[in-house]
């Protein structure tokens, strides 16, 4: 149903922005009926609280996940980090919901403490490294000539890298460890920002109100942050919606590899290595841990979808 | 067209400078001698000096960089650290594996991906719909390594379909190539639907329609050809993201392709062979790319007659 309404959504306003054009065919100039500047950011939201119900729900999800990861020592049932021998490997049981792994220590406890792993590799490096992209790609769409080269080559040069590859030559070179995950994906990812936000402040700075503000000497700078930027950021927040699922994709494949975060973190993908030897006798233990990680990948993901449907459908063709 | 295929060639050629640049700088500033790392730290000062030389780390850096580009150029990447072998005939005894893994999987995540997209939008909104795409997006949000151990323990433990591990001949290739594929199946299938819905809405299809089409004519002659152009750009980052998967499923099937190799270089810290490793699959990926851009110049008459 709400599919529906929201391919219904997107019709009525590609047919408006029909019927704009034919009503005023001499100014080829008028955005306002697709960027839809007459709403502002919280009716988007209400229209994402109204129509997408799974957005929402993922948007619960990840809230409910942060206070878990936030309050660990409240919620989690025992010490992630006590070990029992006694009880090493224990299936699923009123005592241990989620059993126990090698070493006896307690599968939910630590998934729990683990989730702190995943959203701060999460949020923090994508945060990071968005930042370094964003400024760069205003920097290259608005300057141009040899910056937007410069620039824009260097983005080439990130982007012909298979990520995780790039991200384990670092892992090798600072050794392993969240903080060294952490700088690895801040370095690695500004690239397909960079892109996106050059692509957008090359329409942008040949807007009429950048043009006003330019010919009445307003410093490039300013211009760039106080007039380009904003009407950057709802792709912005979408794309970094987007991005934290990959962040938390990459964290957890280097650790399961063994380049990214060393025992005794609680890392989610370092878990999963160590318990896959168990695979076929106690499978709880990798894959409660692999479970974990789906769900919050694909919450941001559900979240990520729901947000750009409604703020900044011409993502959609990336 | 000619011009423009030899200009997007040029292009590349600085990409691909900058690739090995950005490789040979990352790795030379590690920390700590790669001679001690190599063999440990009780080595005398002797052999170290020794081996400097031999290794030509005693040169500056451009002079390095320029002969392993040099050597690079003409298929030497060095020799590996700890195995003592050539870099070059390690890649080239490991690729066979992952070429055929990645092209399996390729073609399971293409098949299912645009089979899959196309029934969604047929069926849009219908259960069908519903089923297939959320079924894509637990393949985008499932991690490979998930889904390679998943694979493993039902069809190779359970119902012990396939071998567990190692390679021993094709049949080991199969649920690997579903593990790595099924990722990538999943944002095909997203972007051929989405696609497919908003080319069903153009003139051109209420035209075929209004000609007396089969609607199964209008799908497959008219709306097919021009929804899947922009997949066949997805396609070729697929493979990249493909070669970079591969190092978990090759990890998690015990495999020995590239993926294998590069994890065991970072094991090792065997310098020469991680970089032989990272920069032979960066370049290939580098080529599909550009193969990528001028099928898709030459698939589309629109992009042809606009540079």
């Amino acid at each position: 149903m709400k599919k529906q309404e929201m391919e219904q959504n997107r019709t009525a306003s590609r047919d408006q922005a029909v019927y704009v054009d034919l009503q005023s065919p001499f100014n080829p100039e008028d955005h306002s009926a697709d960027i839809g500047e007459s709403d502002t950011l919280l009716d988007k939201l209400a229209q994402l609280v109204r129509q997408n119900k799974l957005a929402v729900f993922s948007a619960l999800v990840i809230l409910a996940i942060i206070i878990l990861a936030v309050f660990a020592p409240v919620f989690s049932p025992y010490d992630p980090a006590a070990q029992s021998l006694r009880e090493r490997l224990a299936a699923p049981s009123a005592e241990h919901w989620l059993g126990t792994d090698k070493l006896g220590r307690d599968i939910l406890s630590r998934i729990i403490y683990g989730a702190r792993v995943s959203l701060v590799i999460g949020l923090l490096p994508t945060f990071i490294s968005m930042f370094i992209g964003t400024i760069l790609g205003l920097f290259a769409g608005y300057y141009g000539g040899k910056t937007d080269f410069v620039i824009m080559r260097l983005a080439d040069i990130m982007l012909a890298f298979p990520s995780l590859l790039l991200a384990m030559v670092v892992m090798y070179t600072l050794g392993g460890g969240i903080v060294n995950i952490f700088i690895a994906l801040s370095l690695v990812n500004w690239a397909s920002t960079a892109r996106v936000v050059r692509a957008q402040t090359l329409s942008l700075k040949e807007a009429e109100y950048v043009e006003a503000a330019r010919s009445m000497g307003v410093r490039k700078t300013t211009i760039i942050f106080r007039h380009i930027l904003p009407n950057c950021l709802p792709s912005l927040i979408v794309f970094f919606t987007l991005n934290i699922p990959s962040a938390i994709l990459s964290e957890s494949s280097l650790s399961f590899l063994g380049v990214g975060a060393q025992p005794p973190s609680a890392s989610w993908g370092l878990a999963v290595t160590e318990g896959k030897r168990y695979l076929f006798s106690e499978p709880w233990v990798p894959l409660a841990p692999s479970v974990a990680i789906m769900i919050l990948v694909m919450a941001f993901n559900f979240l990520g979808d729901g947000l750009r449907d409604v703020l900044d459908p011409y993502l959609k063709e990336q | 067209m000619l011009k423009k295929i030899i200009k997007r060639i040029l292009i590349s050629i600085p990409v691909l400078i900058g690739v090995v640049l950005v490789i040979f700088i990352m790795l030379r500033i590690v920390p700590g001698n790669p001679i001690v790392t190599m063999l440990g730290e009780h080595v005398n000062q002797q052999t170290i000096d020794k081996l400097t030389v031999e290794m030509g780390l005693d040169q500056p850096a451009y002079v390095q960089f320029f002969k392993y580009v040099w050597n690079a150029l003409h298929g030497d990447f060095g020799t590996s650290y700890r195995m003592n072998r050539s870099v070059t005939q390690m890649i080239m005894d490991a690729f066979p594996y992952t070429v055929k893994l990645s092209i399996l999987a390729a073609l399971i995540s293409w098949t299912i991906g645009v089979v899959a997209g196309v029934v969604a939008a047929i069926r849009q909104n219908r259960i069908l719909d519903r089923l297939f795409m959320g079924t894509a997006l637990l393949g985008v949000s499932m991690p490979i390594f998930m889904a390679a151990l998943l694979l493993q323990y039902v069809f190779a433990y359970k119902l012990q379909l396939f071998p567990i591990s190692g390679y021993e001949g094709f049949s080991a290739l199969i649920l690997p190539a579903i593990a790595l594929g099924w990722n990538s199946a999943g944002s095909i299938a997203r972007m051929t639907r989405s696609n497919l819905v908003e080319v069903m809405q153009d003139d051109f299809i209420r035209t075929a329609r209004a000609k007396g089409r089969t609607e199964a004519g209008v799908i497959v002659f008219h709306a097919l050809k021009n929804a899947l152009l922009p997949v066949v750009t997805m396609m070729a980052i697929q493979i990249s993201s493909m070669l970079s998967g591969a190092v978990l499923t090759e990890s998690v099937f015990g495999i020995p392709g590239i993926g294998r190799l590069a994890v065991n270089a970072i094991e090792n810290r065997d310098m020469p062979l991680l970089q032989g490793t990272v920069l032979f699959t960066t370049v290939l990926i580098i080529i599909g790319n550009l193969v990528a851009d001028i099928l898709y110049s030459v698939l589309d008459p629109r992009i042809r007659e606009v540079k």
